[in-house]
């Protein structure tokens, strides 16, 4: 099935309660398949086309904090539309799952794939100080397995987490094992996993209040503190990474979602000329694997990273390795897609650089 | 002096323990104050103070959640009726009301409204419209009258310049979606009582799964306004219900 597709069928499956979205190509399917399954009839789950993308993160707001299982997917320019929502969302610390399949932007741009929301998702495409669990997935069967993952971060963290995938990942037809089937919790099972949420007063216990609001300086610098705290938890336990022929490599490819796969491609063809040339695939966009490139960077002569942007993840790949290796940086923009002879050259240039 | 008046049979009012005993940071003469006091007794008097989900606005009502002890939300400018259309969709059997403000409703929210009470979400919405921005200091409002002044309206709103007065209760009665539009006041004893009724009736309607239920307030804001609250009553009545009748849209 298309990625699109794995996506809605895995959200049922992680026991899902309320998909709230708007439609904007290259992502579209993920509603159309929810509406043609009719999960309500089964699950209970809500499937909801909003009026907007501004709507739809706020139905999220709205359902999450009620401590549901809840989602929304768009694409580049819709997601830009949440941000607001997002924010708020961040600072209300609020669980929920957010899927973004890039297109090629600035603006209202292309619906070919893109990445070029890479500083948007790992940096606060919102105001305020806040992270987001970014996953990136970089195959339909991996599109299914973020999705269950996605729900379980954004609970064990009380957190919003982002789903990256691009436009090809997003319409690319392949076999999938999807998650095992979660029922959906009773309100009972939400109010012990989750005492913060809104579902009713308690009986005897002081209202619950979902809130971003700390007018007080001193309050929002505490809540600020304890997000920050939140983040560096996060840093240490959920950094995800694939790591391919990285072992004896000399050169070191650093990819993620599609372009990883181009860039594996180049990394074999490389080895079958007897270039010792490793992959490494942040699986975790944020956090980021800064230690793992560290570490690659301290014995290594060279390092290739490949987007579909004018270069963003480069930035922090660059940080990582702190100028121990020579970063060289090639990427394709508004859509394209770059074949892996253009990885191959990019590669050759940095070797003989 | 005697004690008659403190023995239990005599007692003919007492504060609904649904409000909270604390403060208000309302100005003097605000409607806020009564009509929270009437969303407050409608709750406890319908006995659903642990099934009752509020959403609060951004605005001076955005302190909602400290007044009325029951669980709330408070959401981003505006967005009040998604995130209650939501909570209602996942939750039917709970008790979904926002309480919003003429800016947040009728300006930066005005999508969210329509498309909430088009889709005829079971709940209930109350609309504050004192016809300007109180919490940001006095700025002019959708609802704002023409020839009235505001901070950006200083000479008066001017149809040339600043648009027309929005009716939005009109409006949204228009819409297939709601099923009780009404417009009242908190000014008078008489009033008061209508508006309780109106809410009541918002609530109930909105367990009944028939559509929007819609109760706008006309209120005052006598610190935006620079009047006295009795002033502010009376400017109100001359001219706010000129531009804005009370009374019924639709009951159905």
């Amino acid at each position: 099935m298309k990625g699109n597709e794995a996506i809605a069928h895995a959200a049922i499956r992680s026991g899902c309660d309320g998909y709230f979205g708007y439609p904007i190509t290259p992502q579209s399917e993920v509603m159309e398949t929810l509406m043609e399954i009719e999960p309500w009839k089964t699950t209970g789950m809500v499937v909801l086309q909003a009026e907007s993308e501004v709507a739809s993160i706020n139905m999220v707001y709205g359902g999450a904090g009620c401590g549901k299982r809840v989602m929304t997917s768009s694409s580049s320019p819709g997601i830009s539309l949440m941000q607001e929502g997002i924010s708020y969302i961040a600072c209300a610390e609020l669980p929920c799952v957010i899927v973004n399949v890039m297109r090629g932007g600035p603006g209202l741009g292309t619906i070919q794939p893109s990445q070029a929301d890479y500083f948007q998702s790992v940096k606060g495409g919102g105001h305020g100080d806040y992270r987001l669990i970014t996953l990136a997935p970089n195959s339909v069967q991996e599109m299914a397995d973020h999705t269950s993952l996605a729900f379980d971060l954004a609970f064990k963290y009380r957190t919003p987490v982002l789903l990256l995938a691009d436009g090809a990942i997003g319409q690319m037809m392949e076999k999938v094992t999807l998650p095992p089937a979660r029922p959906r919790r009773t309100e009972e099972e939400i109010r012990k996993e989750c005492p913060w949420a809104t579902l009713g007063k308690r009986h005897g216990q002081k209202g619950n209040v979902i809130t971003s609001l700390a007018l007080l300086a001193e309050e929002m610098e505490a809540q600020n503190l304890k997000l920050q705290a939140k983040y560096a938890e996060i840093s240490t336990n959920e950094i995800r990474v694939e790591k391919y022929m990285c072992d004896d490599a000399d050169y070191v490819v650093v990819a993620f979602g599609l372009c990883a796969r181009i860039c594996k491609n180049a990394v074999e063809t490389a080895r079958a000329n007897g270039q010792k040339v490793g992959l490494l695939r942040p699986i975790t966009l944020w956090p980021f694997p800064t230690e793992e490139i560290r570490g690659l960077a301290e014995r290594t002569k060279g390092m290739l990273v490949v987007e579909l942007s004018s270069g963003q993840m480069v930035e922090d790949v660059r940080l990582a390795a702190n100028g121990k290796v020579d970063v060289q940086f090639y990427g394709r923009l508004g859509g394209i897609v770059p074949s892996p002879q253009e990885v191959t050259d990019a590669l050759h240039k940095l070797m003989n650089h | 002096m005697n004690n008659e008046i403190a023995k239990p049979e005599n007692l003919v009012y007492t504060k609904t323990p649904v409000l909270n005993d604390v403060p208000m940071h309302y100005c003097p003469g605000c409607s806020h104050g009564v009509v929270h006091k009437l969303i407050a007794e409608v709750i406890d008097e319908m006995g659903i103070q642990e099934t009752a989900i509020g959403i609060a606005p951004v605005g001076c009502a955005v302190f909602a959640y400290k007044y009325i002890e029951i669980d709330w939300q408070q959401a981003a400018h505006g967005r009040a009726p998604a995130l209650a259309t939501a909570i209602k969709r996942l939750m039917p059997n709970k008790t979904v009301f926002t309480y919003q403000g003429d800016g947040d409703l009728a300006a930066i929210g005005t999508a969210e409204t329509i498309h909430a009470c088009n889709r005829g979400e079971n709940i209930a919405i109350i609309f504050i419209n004192n016809g300007i921005y109180g919490m940001t200091g006095g700025q002019m409002a959708p609802t704002t009258l023409e020839g009235m002044k505001t901070s950006t309206c200083p000479y008066g709103r001017n149809p040339e310049i600043n648009g027309y007065p929005l009716n939005i209760t009109k409006l949204v009665a228009e819409l297939e979606g709601t099923r009780y539009v009404t417009r009242q006041a908190v000014h008078t004893v008489a009033a008061v009582r209508k508006a309780k009724k109106a809410i009541r009736k918002a609530f109930e309607y909105s367990m009944e799964g028939k559509g929007t239920s819609f109760v706008e307030i006309v209120s005052t804001c006598n610190s935006g306004w620079k009047l006295s609250p009795v002033q502010s009553n009376k400017w109100m009545e001359e001219n706010m219900f000129k531009a804005y009748p009370l009374g019924d849209f639709k009951d159905r």
